[in-house]
């Protein structure tokens, strides 16, 4: 009786997935017959448009602000007859990228309607894919240059590849500021208007010694030293390879020093940045006093919309701190061989210089849009502020910030180094090693991932 | 005469035949992988980015490069020293287990229940089961709350990021995992064996404990070896705990690096000239290693 039972289960089961193996395959031949039929009829755009990325964020963006887009389900679209599929592949482990390397060395022999028509990058390895012929000049595209006059230099920079030549747009910047806890501030400061708490973090001697000040009224200055690692990573005046060379900025060094000072003092935590432990401080009882981060972060990733969270209660309050940096951002970049330039056309340049739509952006997402003339007119808007940071207007914060970004010292390595760095230092800051074996460690994993460096 | 010969030729072509599939899945599965592995591991041959380098034959280079730093022995030495914390005391747990379960005169009840009891952790797949030690174990998590709340530490204890604890928590949770599948084969080992023979040592008036280091014992080393060569191999190919539990890194200091953690670490790039070569050296290893424990477990037939 059993093993009938078991054996009309498995039948069933193998039943099922043919039915939904036929389904789908059934569904793609229609379409497919679809786009043979539709493209004689003398239209030149493919019937399917692809897109690679890593989370909704693109995709919410484009449901919310872009006028000729609808919903079908959580993975398909449609604009017009073009059918808009997602492929979104988390960046945990790189599978994100493995996924999208693997696709994009296939593109050449791919079906029209199989190819990558658009994907999105991260300035971390942007370069990467800037530097190889599977991205298209955004020229080609017929993009001219005075359609991104507004956009901050900075952004460009991140995608313009090594003859000069611009492959990439974005709708945000992602200048960064310090969040500071209000309620910590009051607190422990004594204040917690912006200008006065910046006298307390306005550069790295200062902000050690509020972190003393801070310990012994039990708040940690930040979740993590991972926090402030953007802070110099981004102020570096080389490189993370020169020549196929392994190269330590000094200011990465300073980061180890001033790190390793703040955790033997007690006064920050060790954890990885994203983990259970960091997050806690988004809490009035996780007990931190800041984070690091562009506009994104404190809307976005610090659980502003669950009860009880500071950002809920609109406790945040955002200070220039000690050095301006960004951190993060994304890129949209167009695929060599697509059949839907018209619409990646259209896409970028409403979703990158249209100003009612950037404008938008800013208001309902409380994004920083890559537009300059949206942003200087925001920053003086009095109307505007953020619910988040206790009513307070950050713009002008960002805007100040994202105007001193130098991004000269970027390369394709960026991505292994920061977390190689990261991971190894964290044994030298608990004590498991000297600063000597850490480093050792870090450049050991460096070349297991790029096998072509030395040091 | 001749007319037999023929019909003994035909039966044994079923015989081929039935071998048929066995030799394909084998081939195709088996052989021509480990060909390949091999082959590859004489070339350099990654991804730079989305540049392919190689193929390039460097003959011997990958194994210089890999012995060179002499960290291959460092996580040589970590997967055995994994293998053998997680090993010891999963197979005194099931022996013991086993020896109880197959015990006709303990008249345990409930065995079977508690049978499928054990084995149960073996079905949670091995990354669930390091994501929630991971989180209970984290600094902040419930076993460090509880830990303060009692009174037994004053700060959290950082589990994973000292050597011994975090070696220990990988040890555990293998254990864990292990220990039914463990102790269902040595139960069939133990059932195997002739009652009459225990009956006999109780007529005798053999204590328990004699009957189990005279007679279980010594019949169960078949099974025992079996037990422990299947369980080196599998120890030998530690991988989904620690990836998980460490995030990849192994932390500390590498400790908790196993020599699959090391191969995994080439698959950034692509590189399948050092992960071959690596997979050659593994290879080698698991093969001394199962030739040891079988010369020395004595089941070696041939000394005659």
């Amino acid at each position: 009786m059993k093993k009938k039972l078991v054996s009309a289960l498995l039948c069933t089961a193998m039943v099922t997935s043919m039915i939904a193996g036929c389904g789908s395959t059934g569904g793609n031949d229609s379409s497919g017959a679809g786009t043979n039929s539709k493209e004689a009829s003398a239209d030149e755009q493919g019937k399917v448009f692809n897109i690679y990325c890593w989370n909704e964020e693109f995709k919410t963006r484009i449901t919310d602000h872009y006028a000729d887009y609808e919903e079908v389900d959580a993975t398909t679209g449609k604009i017009g007859d073009i059918t808009v599929k997602w492929n979104i592949t988390p960046s945990d482990d790189n599978a994100y990228q493995n996924n999208l390397d693997a696709t994009l060395l296939k593109q050449a022999d791919a079906a029209a309607d199989d190819k990558i028509d658009m994907f999105l990058v991260e300035a971390d390895y942007a370069l990467k894919y800037v530097d190889s012929d599977y991205t298209m000049p955004i020229k080609d595209l017929g993009i001219t240059d005075d359609d991104l006059s507004k956009q901050y230099q900075y952004t460009k920079d991140v995608v313009t590849d090594s003859d000069g030549v611009l492959k990439g747009l974005s709708w945000q910047g992602c200048p960064g500021v310090l969040f500071y806890n209000r309620a910590a501030a009051k607190e422990v400061l004594g204040t917690d208007d912006p200008s006065e708490v910046q006298e307390y973090v306005k550069d790295w001697d200062t902000f050690k010694q509020t972190a003393a000040t801070l310990k012994d009224a039990g708040y940690h200055v930040m979740s993590t030293v991972n926090d402030s690692y953007r802070v110099y990573s981004n102020n570096v005046s080389s490189p993370w390879v020169v020549d196929g060379k392994i190269n330590i900025d000094d200011n990465i060094m300073k980061w180890v020093d001033d790190s390793k000072e703040l955790v033997d003092a007690g006064e920050t935590g060790t954890y990885e940045l994203w983990s259970d432990d960091w997050s806690k401080g988004f809490y009035p009882d996780g007990k931190v006093f800041c984070y690091f981060g562009p506009a994104w972060l404190v809307n976005f990733s610090m659980a502003a919309d669950t009860e009880g969270s500071i950002g809920y209660e609109g406790g945040w309050g955002a200070a220039e701190g000690p050095q301006g940096f960004f951190w993060g951002g994304t890129w949209i970049c167009a695929a060599e061989g697509t059949d839907n330039a018209d619409l990646i056309k259209d896409i970028m340049l409403t979703m990158t210089t249209d100003d009612t739509v950037m404008k938008e952006i800013v208001v309902d997402d409380d994004d920083f849009v890559n537009n300059q003339d949206v942003m200087n007119e925001m920053a003086e808007d009095p109307d505007y502020s953020s619910k988040i940071l206790g009513g307070q207007n950050p713009l002008p914060m960002y805007i100040a910030g994202v105007e001193n970004l130098d991004l000269s010292n970027l390369s394709a390595y960026d991505q292994g180094c920061n977390e190689e760095f990261q991971n190894a230092m964290k044994n030298y800051f608990e004590g498991s090693a000297t600063k000597d074996e850490a480093l050792d460690l870090f450049y050991k994993a460096v070349v297991e991932k790029y096998p072509e460096l030395t040091y | 005469m001749k007319k037999k010969r023929s019909r003994v030729s035909g039966y044994n072509k079923w015989g081929y035949i039935f071998l048929i599939p066995f030799t394909l899945a084998y081939v195709i599965f088996q052989l021509i992988p480990l060909v390949s592995t091999i082959y590859n591991s004489f070339f350099e041959n990654y991804m730079s980015g989305l540049t392919q380098i190689g193929p390039t034959f460097v003959g011997f280079d990958n194994y210089v490069q890999l012995f060179e730093g002499g960290d291959i022995w460092k996580y040589a030495k970590n997967t055995m020293v994994l293998w053998i914390m997680c090993f010891i005391p999963q197979i005194i747990l099931s022996l013991l287990l086993g020896a109880w379960f197959s015990d006709t005169r303990l008249k345990l009840r409930g065995s079977r229940f508690f049978k499928t009891v054990i084995y149960l952790p073996n079905l949670i797949m091995a990354s669930a089961f390091a994501m929630l030690f991971f989180t209970l174990f984290s600094d902040g998590g419930p076993i460090n709350s509880l830990l303060m709340q009692i009174g037994f530490i004053d700060t959290p204890y950082k589990f994973l990021s000292n050597t011994g604890s975090a070696r220990g928590l990988i040890a555990l949770m293998n254990c864990l995992m292990w220990f039914g599948n463990t102790t269902i084969l040595l139960m069939a080992g133990m059932m195997g064996i002739d009652t009459n023979l225990f009956e006999a040592a109780e007529v005798d008036g053999a204590t328990s404990t004699q009957v189990f280091y005279k007679i279980t014992l010594p019949l169960l080393r078949p099974i025992l070896v079996y037990v422990i060569i299947t369980s080196l191999i599998g120890g030998l190919q530690l991988f989904d705990v620690p990836q998980i539990l460490t995030n990849g890194t192994g932390d500390p200091m590498r400790s908790t690096m196993t020599l699959i953690m090391f191969l995994n670490k080439h698959l950034f790039s692509k590189n399948y000239g050092m992960a071959g070569a690596l997979s050659v050296v593994l290879f080698i290893m698991t093969g001394i290693l199962s030739l040891i424990v079988f010369k020395v477990t004595g089941n070696d037939k041939r000394k005659g």
